[in-house]
């Protein structure tokens, strides 16, 4: 067996570092990363200072240069999104995303465990650039370490003259609050971490009008950006947009943290070239995952987070680029890959994911609501060998109340299934009910005679008797 | 009617102070309760409801949207076991079977002598490191049953560091106030910031 060459950082759990360029992980290799002395050490806050010589407008347009795409999910440009604020309406707030909770997804958390003084530094320039008044650095409440590092680093970074009044001598002043949630994964949905953020139940607002760059917090322009996203600006500010965009590709340029799970030789966070590093590259390669457990073929894998509509073999040499991705049935989302080798039960994996999001339901939308729990009854019926071939029909039934029309999935050349590309309608406010149906209707789909298996011999039930036997 | 201790209730008030609307400082109040208790009673709802100026009513309203603000007493130490896709893939069905029968207890429920509860819980970020549980939201990587019956050995003999149930940060920010800019509040703020050029546009 070939030898493989990336480094575990033991400090760092997770975090597998390789032989792509270091842009948000640069400092994992120190054991004192979340400190003030190492980074200051390593040109911390230089760029911080870098932009405080430029005009707010000029470090806007290098970000937006940078075409910096958003890592929380949607993949929106950081420096577009910015320039949504309306004209005149003040004051302005960041509300920096840190409730990182997508099934699969691991990287906001080390970024904020290992080098908060980075996120920090960056929700610095983006107030700077914008005109941001307050920022609200919130993080997900199941984080107590993250807090922890992230409260620590605000106190010494206050305490050094980074952040508050009349940072490092000039004119831009600034607080960051560090708040954090308690604990709902839909949270994460940017209007609903603005009505967390103001006291409320984590419900979604609807968009439009409630986009949040101009009707957000309090009403006010607010820009919501990821960890990830944020924690990018002092890298381009200090290098330059030019330099972020030579790694990469022109349309996805840069790197992003992705983490690997499942049934791989080395599940890890991995920094990877954005737009060219395939799942291939990724699953395979010695100096990322080394290939699947015990030599196993793989069956499957969720390309983007939990929500993702997933891949099979078929896709492995797509690479991290939205615009190849999308045609081919899913998304890059989060950055999470959940892979699944031969052994899966397919069913009962998509359990585990349609029943997430049931749970994580905040009961606003009906379809979502009513959807996901039903979703979550028939599967589990299903993959506990209770279930009929009518509950076949059923799931994409109900899912298609949540998700009118053809919804994506992959192509599956053996058995002439064509692609069908992302993304989908849907019926709801945010993601949370067509991510209940993602796994069930990929699953379905691709995997049908899995199911078909488990149904087989059962015979049709009343309607009583379903009802009753849920 | 008084919950908060004096120290906690300064420390509320210092946390309202940083937003520029104080329903705002609700959930960070939520967890300041749950420090103190453990749990979210009725009276720290209601007085949550005086300092940030709203009902108790509207308290419990946001209190019970959030999975980790309990409103009943549990364990010293809440153990949650993840139970997503990658957790599920790497074993923890097996590591929540082993826990409750290694407890004693179902999902959702503390153990008599009130030390441990016992939770299926979604997604924790560790995906990579899985199958993973929280100690009161603190992580424990790859877990095997053996080591799970070490973990419970160690907690009950309290030789494992791990704060209290509703202890989260043990470290507070503090902002100090000759460097606190102050909330801003869109009542009062109608200006562009004085770092943004005349015109006010960046």
């Amino acid at each position: 067996m070939t030898e493989m060459t990336g480094t575990p950082i033991a400090h760092a759990p997770g975090f597998i570092a390789n032989e792509t360029p270091r842009i948000v992980s640069a400092r994992f290799d120190y054991e004192d990363s979340h400190t003030l002395e190492r980074y200051e050490a390593t040109d911390g806050y230089h760029a911080l200072k870098k932009a405080l010589q430029q005009t707010p407008e000029e470090v806007h347009n290098e970000v937006r240069d940078a075409t910096l795409l958003g890592r929380g999910g949607a993949g929106f440009p950081a420096g577009v999104k910015w320039g949504f604020c309306p004209p005149g309406v003040w004051p302005r707030y960041l509300v920096v995303n840190g409730d990182e909770s997508e099934p699969g997804t691991y990287k906001d958390r080390l970024l904020m465990e290992l080098d908060p003084h980075q996120l920090i530094e960056g929700c610095l320039i983006a107030c700077y650039a914008v005109g941001l008044s307050q920022c609200f650095l919130y993080i997900r409440g199941e984080m107590a370490v993250a807090q922890e590092r992230v409260a620590q680093a605000l106190n010494d970074a206050y305490e050094a003259g980074y952040v508050g009044k009349n940072i490092l001598g000039s004119e831009f002043s600034v607080d960051i609050v560090l708040h954090w949630g308690a604990g709902a994964y839909v949270v994460g949905e940017e209007t609903a971490l603005i009505e967390s953020l103001e006291g409320n139940r984590g419900m979604p607002r609807l968009k439009p009008p409630y986009f949040p760059a101009s009707i957000g917090l309090y009403g006010q322009p607010t820009i919501v950006n990821n960890v990830e996203t944020l924690a990018n600006l002092p890298w381009i500010i200090q290098h330059g947009a030019a330099a972020f965009t030579a790694i990469g590709t022109e349309s996805s340029p840069g790197t992003r943290m992705v983490a690997v799970s499942g049934h791989v030789k080395r599940p890890g966070v991995y920094e990877i070239v954005n737009g060219t590093t395939t799942f291939r590259d990724l699953l395979y390669g010695n100096d990322m995952c080394g290939g699947i457990r015990d030599d196993n073929q793989l069956k499957a894998f969720v390309p983007g987070g939990g929500s993702a509509p997933w891949f099979t073999p078929d896709q492995l040499d797509l690479p991290f680029e939205a615009s190849q991705v999308g045609p081919q049935g899913s998304m890059l989302g989060s950055g999470a890959i959940m892979v699944m080798d031969e052994t899966t039960d397919i069913p009962a994996a998509a359990l585990t994911l349609t029943k997430f999001y049931a749970h994580e339901s905040c009961g606003k939308c009906v379809p979502c609501r009513e959807g996901g729990t039903w979703l979550e009854q028939i599967l589990r019926r299903v993959v506990t060998g209770r279930g009929t071939q009518r509950d076949l029909d059923l799931l994409i039934e109900v899912g298609e109340t949540i998700c009118p029309g053809d919804f994506p999935h992959a192509a599956v050349p053996s058995k002439g299934i064509e692609a069908v590309p992302f993304p989908y309608r849907m019926t709801t406010i945010c993601f949370v009910g067509p991510s209940a149906f993602a796994p069930v209707h990929s699953a379905l789909t691709l995997f049908r005679e899995e199911f078909e298996a488990k149904v087989a011999g059962n015979e049709a039930k009343t309607m009583i008797e379903v009802a009753v036997d849920v | 009617m008084t919950f908060f201790t004096d120290d906690n209730l300064a420390l509320a008030e210092e946390i309202i102070g940083r937003y520029p609307k104080p329903r705002s400082a609700m959930i960070p109040l939520l967890h300041l309760a749950q420090e103190q208790e453990g749990w979210v009673t009725d009276e720290a709802m209601t007085q949550i409801g005086e300092l940030v100026g709203t009902t108790s009513a509207e308290v419990l309203g946001t209190c019970s949207f959030y999975e980790m603000f309990k409103r009943h007493p549990v364990g010293k130490y809440v153990i949650n076991i993840c139970t997503t896709m990658s957790c599920a893939l790497m074993g923890a069905g097996e590591l929540m079977e082993h826990a409750e029968s290694r407890l004693g207890v179902r999902p959702g429920s503390t153990t008599s002598d009130g030390l441990f509860t016992l939770e299926g819980a979604e997604c924790q970020a560790a995906c990579t490191e899985a199958p993973c549980l929280q100690v009161n939201y603190r992580h424990q990587y790859r877990v095997t049953t053996d080591q799970f019956d070490e973990l419970v050995d160690e907690l009950a003999s309290s030789g494992h560091a791990v704060p209290d149930h509703g202890v989260l940060s043990q470290i507070r920010q503090h902002i100090p106030k000759d460097r606190s800019v102050g909330a801003v509040p869109p009542e009062e703020v109608t200006a562009a910031p004085v770092w943004l050029s005349e015109d006010g546009e960046s």
